[in-house]
């Protein structure tokens, strides 16, 4: 039970119609966790018609790995959510975003650190324990870091999966927008990066503000893949093969066939990478 | 927790408080600028759910206003839970004690409306039970997506207009009761009662059998508004 | 069951199954703003800016000093607000 290596599209319920009257060729569908936490209704028959055709992912938003706790409550909703949709794939996020009884609603940073890495090892532990399935982590978008991180997040994310045995979500524009921001190269990341243990990849659309010192990047979900993100984005196929490869729109998002494109984009470079490891 | 705890240090400066030492950017002095970043996502992406959730309070009082408003409401009644259609049940009472939007007396109506729909938006499931088993003298199951409001002021007639490509123009006055359900289609209607539908529904959501449900009163309407629309459901048997 | 209620729920029955037009208008009440009740949460970073005055003026902003200026000019009011018609677009 696995997502298949191709590209993968956020699901918009605005686009229901259109996908019910014309299947797209996307491999699988993913959406937020916390949006189908309700108790019944359109959500869930939504989830479960695009299930019919379509691999499901299943992203969290809200489980807060990098905090001081895991919402034991929520972590039940979640696993609820999946013992009744069994998508294939579950992901979350190297952040945390709830402190105290407090939602935050952001993806909000940690410094890389010996007590972190303890910290995320065992939240991550918890959270696969619950729902009984393998969890992929994903790479952060950054926009500061932390004076007392002394392990750098490649080694940090290598470490969570060798000791917690979880899979790893490359997100390729978060890998451009935190290197632009601290001014490091994006290529030497990558080089750094565990690539055998990627089992998804997005891509997404950031906003570039310029500041004195250059360009400070925001990871806006809210535009078109940026040229520089779908070269990385070959440059990391060539190095893997072919994987599932989600397309993230979540502010103004567009009408249903631009939507298509950027994953019939995204489609193209995995065949061509595709063909390349065939030869 | 630790009083050094790192993400504790961080929370603070979500709230506005002064940059913590141990943060870095590259440049060093753009640090304050990179961490207005946390904070707008923050304040921006809380206003911007509390909007999506009152559409029609947004339109009554104006963009601006409305995110201007989000950021006290999310100060006094922060999110709890990371499920945010769960969050924003007590934007009515905030706007009944919201000085600057006292000259709009209908606001917490229009958004006791707002709340209730999404509420039946995500209620549970059921199986709406045949008609001819219809029975008076137990009590009915109604959807659990069915609600009831009584409204002081004319807010299903505001909403109404307001809705998109709606002229906002209300000649209604005085107080109107609201139905709101999930129908078969998932729509979220909101139907106007009359005082005595009103009273029969509070009956039977109350959990009176028609037999006393209906006394007094002419049932019909109401049982075909509930039929029609499959509200009536299979129950737990007594 | 007594005899007048069981006539009530034969005819309700029988005006249900009749799909009458007041159904139709309850539907098309609301359309548009279904999608926005279906769930909220995502992944984005919101504002997509750090510019200073952003951060300070707009999202931790004052609503105090503001004055509602929607639609909610064009219902009267005890206060006695009227004014533009112009609806606002969303």
């Amino acid at each position: 039970m696995t997502l298949p290596a191709r590209a993968g599209l956020g699901f918009k319920p605005q686009h229901f119609a259109q996908i019910v009257a014309s299947p797209p060729t996307v491999g699988f569908f993913e959406v937020h966790a916390e949006n189908y936490l309700g108790a019944g209704g359109a959500p869930h028959v939504m989830l479960e018609t695009l299930h019919r055709d379509h691999a499901l992912s299943v992203h969290g938003v809200g489980l807060s790995i990098g905090g001081d706790r895991i919402d034991a409550a929520h972590l039940a909703r979640i696993k609820a959510l999946c013992d009744r949709h069994q998508p294939e794939s579950f992901s979350e996020h190297l952040a945390w975003s709830s402190h105290g009884n407090e939602f935050l609603n952001d993806l909000l940073p940690l410094p890389y650190t010996a007590a972190t890495l303890d910290r995320v090892v065992a939240h991550v532990d918890q959270v696969q324990t619950a729902l009984g399935r393998r969890l992929l982590l994903e790479n952060p978008a950054t926009y500061v870091v932390f004076a007392d991180s002394d392990i750098p997040e490649t080694e940090f994310l290598a470490q969570i999966a060798a000791r917690s045995g979880c899979g790893l979500l490359l997100d390729v524009n978060n890998v451009f927008v935190s290197c632009t921001n601290h001014r490091t190269d994006p290529l030497a990341y990558l080089d750094a990066f565990p690539l055998h243990l990627v089992a998804e990849i997005h891509l997404g659309g950031h906003e570039a503000e310029d500041l004195p010192s250059g360009p400070l990047l925001i990871d806006s979900h809210g535009a078109e893949v940026a040229d520089p993100v779908w070269a990385l984005f070959a440059h990391v196929l060539h190095r893997t093969g072919p994987l599932p490869s989600l397309v993230e729109w979540d502010t103004d998002v567009p009408d249903w066939p631009v939507l298509m494109a950027e994953a019939q984009r995204a489609e193209r470079v995995l065949s061509h990478e595709a063909r390349h490891a065939a030869a | 927790m630790q009083p050094h705890d790192p993400v504790a240090r961080f929370r603070g400066v979500i709230s506005g408080a002064d940059v913590p030492p141990g943060l870095l950017a590259s440049p060093p002095d753009e640090v304050a600028q990179r961490v207005a970043v946390y904070r707008n996502n923050v304040a921006h992406s809380l206003a911007q759910a509390l909007a999506r959730r009152y559409p029609v309070v947004q339109r009554l009082v104006g963009a601006e206003f409305f995110a201007a408003m989000a950021a006290p409401f999310c100060a006094a009644h922060p999110p709890r839970s990371p499920v945010l259609q769960e969050w924003g049940g007590a934007f009515p009472g905030f706007l009944a004690g919201f000085a600057p939007v006292a000259g709009l007396p209908y606001l917490p109506d229009v958004a006791r409306i707002e709340w209730a729909r999404g509420l039946a938006y995500h209620a549970a499931d059921a199986t709406s039970l045949a008609p001819e088993h219809l029975t008076a003298d137990r009590p009915l199951a109604l959807h659990p997506s069915l609600r009831l409001l009584r409204l002081s002021h004319p807010a299903i007639s505001i909403w109404q207009a307001n809705q998109p490509g709606g002229t906002g123009l209300c000649r209604a006055t005085g107080p109107e009761i609201a139905l709101i359900w999930r129908s078969a289609d998932f729509q979220v209607p909101v139907l106007a009662l009359t005082p005595q539908d009103a009273a029969l529904i509070e009956a039977l959501l109350r959990g009176l059998p028609l037999t006393k449900a209906a006394a007094g009163c002419d049932p019909v309407p109401v049982l075909a508004l509930l039929l029609r629309n499959t509200l009536v459901c299979k129950g737990i048997p007594e | 069951m007594n005899a007048n209620l069981a006539a009530a729920i034969a005819a309700a029955i029988s005006l249900s199954a009749v799909s009458a037009q007041a159904q139709t208008a309850t539907g098309s009440m609301e359309k548009c703003y279904g999608v926005a009740l279906a769930g909220q949460n995502d992944c984005a970073a919101g504002p997509g800016t750090t510019c200073a005055g952003s951060s300070t003026k707009d999202y931790q902003g004052n609503a105090w000093k503001l004055v509602p200026a929607g639609t909610c000019t064009t219902i009267e009011t005890p206060a006695g607000h009227k004014g533009s018609l112009e609806p606002i677009t969303m």
